[in-house]
């Protein structure tokens, strides 16, 4: 591989990176501190790309640049609306449950929301390229990328990465979570409102499964079932990391993204294989994945 | 005498008697609906396909009825989802045929579902229509008295593409493909490359890219084609991966760069609206294409579609044209049988032994089942994108009808073999051309 594919290679391996990061961050955010595997997640990616499609197919005939407001305002809807009620109505009452019944209970939401889904939008694939459109072409090395992709989507996913940081690490909502993380009881004892805290938790992480769906929707097809893709490699990226593990995700998105875009270059028989490859390769040697410690503070 | 006389009274009546239940008993025969099971997808992705399929079905059925039925029964119809996976398909297909006691089965769009259901449908002597699937190996691996398929295999479907390709850019030097990660994408690869190697053994394969199923991005494989530069790019992706894949290229020049064929591209192109350029090689899984040049002022053909797009806000797709080629196959057999049968209603095996060399009409050129191995041979349409007014999206231009026994497998042959005998001058074949419009 020349410098040139290397090149090429690198920028098609961030561009993945990016939204992979944002749906595999928030399903590590609520295992870190719910302590719950959200299969639902998927769906509400699938919901957010849907939504903002919606919402941009709505606004463009008014002005085009309103489909950026609409992305943001899909994803928030889907995160706060979608988000909230799962919580409120169903996982608040198994917090502490045995793992399985949260498992079958997240699965039973992923099966509801992926055929209301296909009742509310039906099964043909939906495109809204706007927000792509908007924005130039760039050439590197004679090959063009679409700006809305190697700019756009990175730009989103750093200022997600340092925004959940700044969150969790300089605000007092940030501390109080991390007080719930590490300890629930202690923290209650102290008056934090733990039931508050898995509450905003968890629409913080369904926010960023909806954004990343969001932002995907103008690039891709939305078709049923575009949830179970996601959800399955973002597991994958969330468990390579290690669940709950921030930064190890972001790098651990970026190195799956980089090492899928080379092997398509060079081997590309292995595109299917390789993040579960990494996967594979990693808990085998470190279970708890390559940035998580037992006993350590999940967040 | 006179006991003679009692005698042939006797026998006059239970003549009577045994005329008169025999008349009752073959108006019993008569069922009150014929039954039809139909496997299709109803969720998942392939559910663009599945879902136009079912609409389909409702239309004609209900046509069906509203002429009188078939052979004066009116027909009912079951849906069995065939997204729910292998054993719930074979499960479902199971009640279908032992609980709900259809009286024949469409069964199915996917090849995979093909594979599974064909075999069952034997087992349990079931009249079966392979409605959608297009796996040649079905049919030339096995011969089945109960399955038919009412259109053609990939096979032909691949080599009218190819064919149409050598014709109209006989001077390319380099290929790649895109194809989905399964069986399809890789089965018509293999078809379609074995046959560019016999007739254009000077090309050269630059890439073979088989992205996972599903796939949300092509960006990849995109700066990959776009820095290798092929002649033409093949795929035989459908649904929202092709739409994911050209609408990707479009964005980045893909599209004007490389001369893009995609195989069963008919079913994209009105959703893709203005996003296809115009120049695209378009394969339609037929001569399926709702302004078909031969069929495009039948008033019939007009009627269906112009009903289909009041029902579901499009026009017809090749899936759909596949739904009314199995519902004239069975009408088709079940008037043949009943004509065999001296115009009572047939028994099962009657309708069975109807259907080989069967031919019938959908909503293109005529198509026979094969009696050798109950292929359905089917012709082939294939245009190139091209703008034009009245329409939000590309229309087909300069199409060829390919004759369905020039291109199909001869009967007792397996196709890859056959295709290995083909030789440079095939595609010297005479076909017509049509213009959009004329």
């Amino acid at each position: 591989m020349n410098s040139t594919l290397f090149v090429l290679a690198s920028l098609d391996g961030l561009s993945y990176a990016a939204l992979v990061f944002l749906v595999s961050v928030g399903l590590s955010l609520i295992f870190g501190v719910l302590r719950i595997v959200n299969v639902a997640h998927g769906s509400l990616y699938a919901f957010g790309a849907y939504l903002a499609a919606s919402l941009s197919l709505l606004v463009t005939p008014i002005s085009p640049w309103l489909t950026y407001p609409a992305l943001l305002v899909a994803s928030l809807v889907i995160g706060i609306v979608a988000g909230g009620l799962i919580e409120r109505l169903l996982l608040s009452r198994v917090y502490g449950r045995e793992e399985v019944l949260q498992l079958l209970i997240t699965f039973a939401v992923f099966m509801i929301m992926d055929n209301l889904q296909r009742m509310i939008w039906g099964v043909q694939p939906i495109y809204a390229a706007e927000p792509l459109k908007l924005l130039p072409n760039v050439s590197i090395f004679g090959v063009s990328y679409t700006s809305y992709q190697v700019i756009v989507l990175p730009i989103v996913a750093v200022l997600a990465l340092f925004g959940l940081r700044y969150f969790l690490r300089r605000t007092l909502m940030g501390a109080v979570i991390l007080a719930v993380t590490e300890d629930r009881e202690a923290a209650t004892a102290i008056g934090i409102n733990a039931q508050r805290v898995y509450l905003i938790t968890f629409i913080i992480g369904a926010t960023l499964a909806a954004l990343g769906g969001a932002l995907a929707s103008p690039t891709t097809s939305l078709v049923p079932g575009m949830g179970t893709e996601m959800i399955v490699l973002s597991f994958a990226v969330a468990a390579t990391a290690g669940l709950g593990q921030i930064e190890g995700t972001a790098i651990t998105a970026l190195a799956i993204g980089m090492a899928r875009a080379f092997v398509i270059y060079l081997q590309p028989e292995f595109e299917v294989l390789v993040p579960y490859l990494i996967m594979v390769a990693v808990l085998l040697v470190r279970p708890e994945g390559l940035f998580g410690a037992t006993k350590l503070r999940k967040i | 005498m006179k006991k003679t006389g009692k005698a042939l009274k006797l026998l006059a009546g239970v003549s009577l008697l045994l005329g008169v239940l025999g008349g009752s008993a073959t108006a019993q025969d008569k069922p009150k609906e014929l039954k039809i099971g139909i496997t299709t997808f109803l969720s998942g992705p392939a559910a663009v396909f599945g879902e136009p399929g079912k609409a389909a079905a409702e239309m004609i059925a209900a046509d069906i009825n509203k002429k009188g039925g078939i052979g004066g029964v009116p027909v009912a119809l079951s849906f069995v989802d065939e997204g729910a996976g292998g054993e719930a398909l074979v499960s479902n297909y199971r009640r279908l045929v032992q609980d709900e006691k259809v009286d024949a089965t469409f069964a199915s769009i996917s090849s995979g579902s093909c594979n599974q259901l064909v075999p069952l449908a034997e087992d349990l002597k079931m009249l079966n229509f392979m409605w959608d699937c297009g796996a040649a190996s079905i049919l030339e691996a096995k011969k089945y008295r109960y399955s038919f398929r009412s259109q053609a295999n990939a096979t032909p479907e691949m080599l009218a593409v190819l064919v149409y390709l050598l014709k109209t850019k006989p001077n390319f030097k380099t290929i790649a493909v895109v194809n989905q990660d399964y069986a399809w994408g890789r089965e018509s690869w293999e078809i379609f490359s074995t046959a560019l190697k016999q007739m254009k053994p000077d090309v050269q394969v630059v890439a073979e890219l088989f992205p996972k199923f599903g796939a949300p991005d092509y960006s990849t494989e995109v700066s990959r084609l776009m820095a290798l530069r092929p002649d033409v790019v093949f795929t035989t992706s459908w649904g929202g991966d092709l739409d994911t894949l050209v609408r990707q290229a479009g964005q980045r020049g893909l599209l004007q760069q490389s001369t893009f064929v995609l195989a069963i591209g008919e079913s994209s192109v009105q959703r893709l609206g203005k996003d296809l350029p115009e120049g695209l090689i378009i394969g339609a899984r037929g001569d399926h294409w709702f302004l078909h040049p031969e069929k495009k002022n039948d008033a019939a053909f007009k009627a269906f579609n112009e009903a289909f797009k009041a029902k579901t806000g499009s026009m017809p797709i090749y899936p759909v044209y596949h739904m009314a080629q199995a519902f004239a196959a069975l009408q088709g057999a079940y008037d043949k049988a009943i004509k065999a049968n001296g115009g009572k209603w047939p028994t099962r095996e009657q309708v069975v032994d109807a259907a080989p060399n069967l031919e019938f009409v959908g909503f293109g050129r005529p198509v026979k089942l094969r009696a050798e191995d109950n292929q359905g041979l089917e012709a082939q349409l294939v245009g190139v994108t091209k703008k034009a007014d009245g329409f939000n999206h590309m229309v087909l231009d300069n199409m060829m009808i390919f004759d369905a026994a020039a291109i199909t497998t001869p009967a007792g042959q397996k196709s890859v073999e056959w295709l290995k005998t083909l030789k440079p001058d095939f595609v010297k074949m005479d076909v017509p051309v049509f213009q959009h419009g004329k």
